[in-house]
């Protein structure tokens, strides 16, 4: 165990990234120019198979359709409008400069890279800052309400410590309206035909064929039928792996199958260590809790964040004098104070909690408190800022955050990890392209707020109908049907696990075991993470795995309507990926965004990177069933950012 | 199909059919309640006025043509009316195909769960109402064609006052008709919105109860013995 | 606390349904109901028996996959009390201890059952498909700020937007009448100027495919309005009439 680092087999030189050459301005443009065509009489004799119809998903869904593909769209939700990127909040960035504030495409990039600390592809996120301003145009030509000024324009904030007001946004919804664009365009795609939609059907692997993607095995969640769909070209659009932690902001049926199907079926699985968590959710309340609720980060604007200094302290919060509450992050951080970063904002909190200061009737949360506020402006102006967020609140505690300070704690609410991709969206296996959250490209290490639905809707509508093109235009794929062994052996792999998961009819349910698994995770692989913490986490997930396959109780029959066999089937899968998941989080002994190694700290609690040993990005590469991953290095270079240590005092 | 053909198939369509219909129903109710009120000018004075629907017009029209238009206005509107009841009726009941075993409701009011019943009942009344004081068979004990004012003097006296009761209870149900009804005509026809809701409402309420009360007043007054 | 649970039970859309009881002895009040569903459902997975079938997602009242006819009401909702949320928002502290709680599907012609508590939603897609869209091409759109539109305008646009198709409309209302959602998809689309051009066709088109899936019509009760989670008002029905009479004046017949 101790030396379960120098086990791994590190390759090097093995990741093309397919980054054209040029100044980093031109490199879209040009590459645009040198991709190839399909001759559009073609392009209906090319099948692509779209797996999610989030922004990414969609996005691409809908784009290629017009384009003239035959494309087929599936996903397991009733309804395509449903995908898990309806529940973003705050807003969408573009380049736009509206506000003539000093923005710019070069900014928008430079903050990004920035923000992602450093463990991102410079190329990916100029084209990312680049298209950004098309997919505002886009979402407005589509009907998408978004906020507006008296005389008729765009209103833009500032979002998450942004210098530049570069957020638009359309209520506390943005992403459900964006998504709405996009499902309503792949509507209108369905109507006419071009793309075919696949409701509460998931796909369970990958089909490759002669080394490349050619299709997906799915089961039809109503019926429980196993069918597979070929395709010249597969595309995941299947979202981040929040849920790995049991409790996350995730939707329920969020899950790494479709992905993880891909990993073993060879491509590569990059950085899964990192993952952004939310400072301001509502703690859970007990052990029946399923998800978590998130608040917006804005309320960090007026709400004064603290605990008791004494840790055990059990009065009521406002019986707590001025004097013996600790404002932890005003102290630590004067001049940003409650508006410190995400991942700063939410270790600081985790570390009062260990120490005993946490609040509440479980200890497991921090007070944001709006009594300063409401003294200062007056009950009808917060009401007037934050009064649906605190409605819902009040909804979910059954308390009144008007008159007693809200409790929150940080929950996991996104993947900068994913499936690794060239400059193309491409993954390792031709054919097989990865998109929105579920690759790795754009984000780094951290995630700026707002650029989520940046990048799916990039990805969707602007980068993969024409990177699409270039591959189909060049590949040369026999034509195959679903007597290929490749097929039938995929089928067969499916069926079997199912029929394994429901005769083992042991004596655990398999959200026991989610729970478990989840509660390893967070508390080893969360906010901030050891090398011991690591190494019990790599120890503890085969324990588990290993009595879930003993142990664990499916009922019902695998043809029909069940979920308990769907959620079994997704706990298999986060059961095997935790694992890399530890084991990338280990090999990577430095801190950077949302990934912090206690042991690679400044003196005043930053993250501190390794630039000298770990500016690349990790692709895990599949090594076969109970054998180490290999570990793929991809060299980050930085032409036109300058590497900087962070630093918010 | 052409736009206006395809109209009457939607179910909107058929609901503006009978928003039209109600407010033509409307109109003619404000009219005929109006002219009922000329009993308390005396028994000439109504006569003359009764006279007077029939020679209405002339000497363009002749005698009666012009309350047979007005028939021919009203008589199909009624139809279609019932028919848009009818149909759009038939199409709900079918459209939840399996029952909740508990179902509750939150906003509506009597007016709007009992359109269909109080339709129906007035439907019932029509033909009641035309026998009694039109045709004067059966329901009315002294029908006289020459004299409207003794055919409702008495109509409403007969019988210990059971038709007089029998109209009154077809009136309330008028009242809840109208309101809803007429309330559901601005709906229907898309001239609500949320700044007009509240006074369209009130408005859909005096019209309901001015002419209920306005029709209500000549029964009372007999029962009353005010006039008579 | 305690309660009892009368679960809608259906093996499928071919077979008959029946109530069926269920006891709960340890129901925390700060659990949400769907939370309260989860540990009845990991009960009846222990016992050995089929835990039940409910639709949900992301359980934040956003998704609006979740749909339950909480005693008699969709999502659970109370005029007074509790208002504008999803059954997965609403949480067992609203419920006494001891009380009887059923639990239905959506039910309407146009929402056939899958199992238990889930039904098929197909016909929402199929409206929008009709015509709930703008038919603009990815790339082909002018600058974003080219066309002003009035804050008010794009704040009526917003507020109709604000629909998460949970079909709670259709569950509540008396006549299983789809008017609320179908109009508020027009309601946003109709007041941008981006959605002028195919204004009319997009209402005779959506009506149309509204009344194929078998939903009823519209008697202006308001039991729509009353549960919609996001607070949808009748207003856009009656714009969508007011168009409707406009489109047929104009000649327009369906295309779909």
């Amino acid at each position: 165990m101790k030396n379960i680092i120098d086990q791994i087999k590190v390759v090097e030189g093995s990741l093309n990234s397919a980054v054209p050459e040029g100044r980093i301005q031109d490199v879209w443009d040009n590459h645009r120019f040198n991709m190839k065509l399909v001759n559009p009489a073609n392009k209906r004799k090319f099948n692509v198979i779209v797996v999610g119809s989030g922004l990414a998903g969609g996005a691409a869904a809908a784009t290629m359709g017009e384009l003239g593909y035959n494309v087929q769209c599936f996903f397991y939700q009733d309804s395509a409008r449903r995908a898990h990127s309806v529940a973003a909040q705050g807003g969408i960035n573009a380049a736009k400069n509206y506000q003539n504030d000093g923005d710019s495409i070069f900014r928008l990039f430079y903050d990004t890279v920035k923000g992602g600390d450093y463990r991102s592809r410079e190329a990916n996120v100029y084209r990312l800052a680049q298209v950004s301003n098309n997919i505002i145009d886009q979402c407005v030509a589509q009907g998408v309400p978004f906020a507006r000024e008296y005389g008729g324009a765009l209103d833009n904030r500032s979002f998450g410590g942004a210098q530049v007001s570069r957020t638009f946004y359309a209520r506390g919804q943005t992403g459900q309206q964006l998504l709405l664009g996009a499902y309503q365009a792949l509507s209108r795609q369905a109507a006419a035909g071009s793309v075919k939609l696949y409701p509460r059907t998931e796909m369970l692997d990958l089909i490759v064929i002669n080394g490349q993607a050619r299709g997906i095995v799915t089961r039809n969640m109503v019926t429980g039928e196993i069918k597979s769909y070929l395709a010249d070209a597969v595309v995941l659009a299947t979202g981040g792996y929040g849920n790995l932690y049991y409790l996350s902001t995730n939707a329920m049926g969020c899950n790494v199958t479709a992905s993880w199907r891909a990993y073993k079926r060879g491509a590569f699985f990059a950085n899964p260590c990192y993952v952004q968590i939310h400072p301001t959710c509502i703690p859970p309340a007990g052990e029946h809790q399923s998800k978590l609720t998130l608040m917006s980060e804005s309320l960090r604007n007026d709400g004064r964040i603290w605990v008791p200094r004494n840790p055990n302290d059990t009065r009521k919060a406002n019986d707590i004098p001025e004097a013996e509450r600790y404002y932890y992050l005003e102290e630590k951080y004067p001049s940003f104070g409650n508006l410190v970063p995400r991942d700063v904002a939410s270790r600081n909190a985790k570390t009062v909690v260990d120490e005993g200061h946490g609040v509440g009737e479980l200890k497991n949360g921090v007070y944001l408190d709006f009594a300063e506020s409401i003294g200062r402006l007056g009950a009808h102006i917060i009401k007037e800022r934050y009064g649906n967020l605190f409605d819902m609140y009040t909804s979910i505690t059954g308390e009144d955050p008007y008159k007693v300070p809200m409790r929150i704690y940080p929950a996991i609410h996104y993947t900068m990890g994913g499936t690794w991709v060239d400059y193309n969206l491409q993954t390792t296996i031709p054919g097989l392209f990865s998109i929105g959250e579920a690759n790795f490209s754009d984000h780094g290490a951290n995630r700026l707020g707002a650029s989520a639905l940046m990048q799916g809707l990039a990805d969707g509508y602007f980068v993969i109908p024409y990177t699409m093109g270039n591959y189909l235009a060049q590949a040369k794929s026999e034509k195959v049907d679903t007597n290929h062994p490749a097929v039938r052996e995929a089928e067969a792999g499916v069926n079997e696990r199912m029929k394994k998961l429901l005769s083992i009819n042991g004596k655990r349910s398999v959200s026991s075991f989610h729970r478990e698994l989840g509660r390893v995770i967070w508390d080893n692989v969360g906010m901030a993470r050891t090398d011991a913490g690591l190494r019990t986490a790599l120890k503890r997930i085969p324990e588990i795995r290993a009595e879930f396959w003993e142990n664990v109780r499916v009922p019902g029959s695998a043809d029909d309507l069940n979920q308990s066999l769907e959620m079994a089937g997704r706990v298999v899968d986060f059961l095997e990926f935790g694992e890399v998941m530890a084991l990338d989080a280990l090999h990577r002994a430095e801190s950077c965004g949302g990934h912090f190694r206690e042991e690679s700290q400044t003196e005043e609690g930053e993250a501190l990177r390794d630039d000298e040993n770990f500016a690349y990005t990790a692709a895990w590469e599949y090594a076969g069933e109970g054998k180490m991953p290999i570990l793929n290095k991809e060299p980050l270079t930085f032409e036109y950012v300058k590497l900087t240590q962070r630093s918010y005092k | 199909m052409v736009g206006i053909l395809h109209f009457p198939n939607t179910t909107i369509g058929k609901k503006i059919i009978m928003a039209l219909s109600g407010a033509i129903w409307l109109g003619f109710l404000a009219g005929h309640m109006v002219g009922n009120l000329k009993i308390f000018m005396g028994a000439e004075h109504f006569n003359e006025y009764a006279h007077g629907l029939r020679t209405l017009g002339e000497p363009i029209l002749v005698y009666g043509q012009a309350l047979w238009i007005a028939r021919l206005v009203v008589v199909p509107a009624l139809v279609l009316h019932v028919w848009a009841a009818i149909t759009l009726s038939l199409l709900n009941m079918q459209a939840r195909d399996s029952k909740y075993v508990q179902h509750r409701k939150l906003n509506a009011n009597a007016a709007q769960l009992s359109m269909i019943f109080g339709g129906i009942a007035l439907f019932l009344f029509i033909i009641f109402h035309l026998m009694h004081f039109t045709l004067g068979v059966l329901v009315h004990p002294s029908f006289n064609p020459n004299d409207p004012y003794h055919n409702v003097i008495a109509g409403f006296q007969s019988y210990f006052y059971i038709p007089a009761v029998i109209y009154l209870i077809a009136l309330a149900a008028l009242s809840l008709h109208l309101y809803h009804g007429t309330w559901s005509m601005f709906q229907t026809l898309g001239l609500n919105n949320k700044t007009y809701t509240k006074s369209l409402r009130i408005l859909a309420w005096l019209v309901a109860i001015s002419i209920t009360a306005g029709f209500a007043l000549v029964p009372l007054s007999v029962m009353f013995g005010v006039v008579g | 606390m305690k309660l009892t649970l009368r679960v809608w039970r259906q093996k499928n859309s071919n077979t008959q349904g029946q109530l069926e009881d269920h006891q709960l002895d340890d129901v925390s009040p700060d659990s949400s109901f769907l939370e309260m569903i989860d540990d009845l459902n990991e009960k009846l997975t222990n016992e050995g028996k089929e835990p039940i079938a409910f639709d949900h997602d992301c359980r934040e009242g956003i998704c609006g996959m979740c749909s339950l006819v909480v005693n008699g009401v969709a999502h659970g909702q109370d005029r007074e009390l509790i208002k504008a949320v999803t059954i997965c928002q609403l949480h067992m502290r609203n419920f006494h201890g001891g009380e009887t709680i059923v639990l239905e599907p959506w039910r309407a012609k146009g929402f056939p059952i899958l199992k238990d508590l889930i039904v098929d939603r197909g016909a929402f897609d199929r409206i929008i498909q009709a015509g709930g869209f703008i038919s603009v091409g990815t790339g082909s759109a002018p600058d974003a700020n080219a066309s002003p539109i009035p804050k008010k305008n794009a704040d009526i646009a917003m507020d109709a937007a604000a629909c998460i198709g949970c079909g709670a409309c259709v569950a509540a209302c008396p006549n299983a009448s789809a008017m609320l959602f179908t109009s508020a998809k027009m309601g946003n689309l109709n007041h941008l100027p981006q959605g002028q051009t195919e204004r009319y066709q997009r209402v005779v088109n959506m009506v149309t495919q509204m009344d194929k899936e078998g939903f009823g019509a519209c008697t202006n009760m308001g039991e729509c309005e009353a549960v919609c989670p996001k607070e949808i008002n009748l207003d856009f029905i009656a714009q969508m009439n007011k168009d409707l009479i406009t489109a047929a004046l104009k000649g327009i017949g369906p295309t779909v």
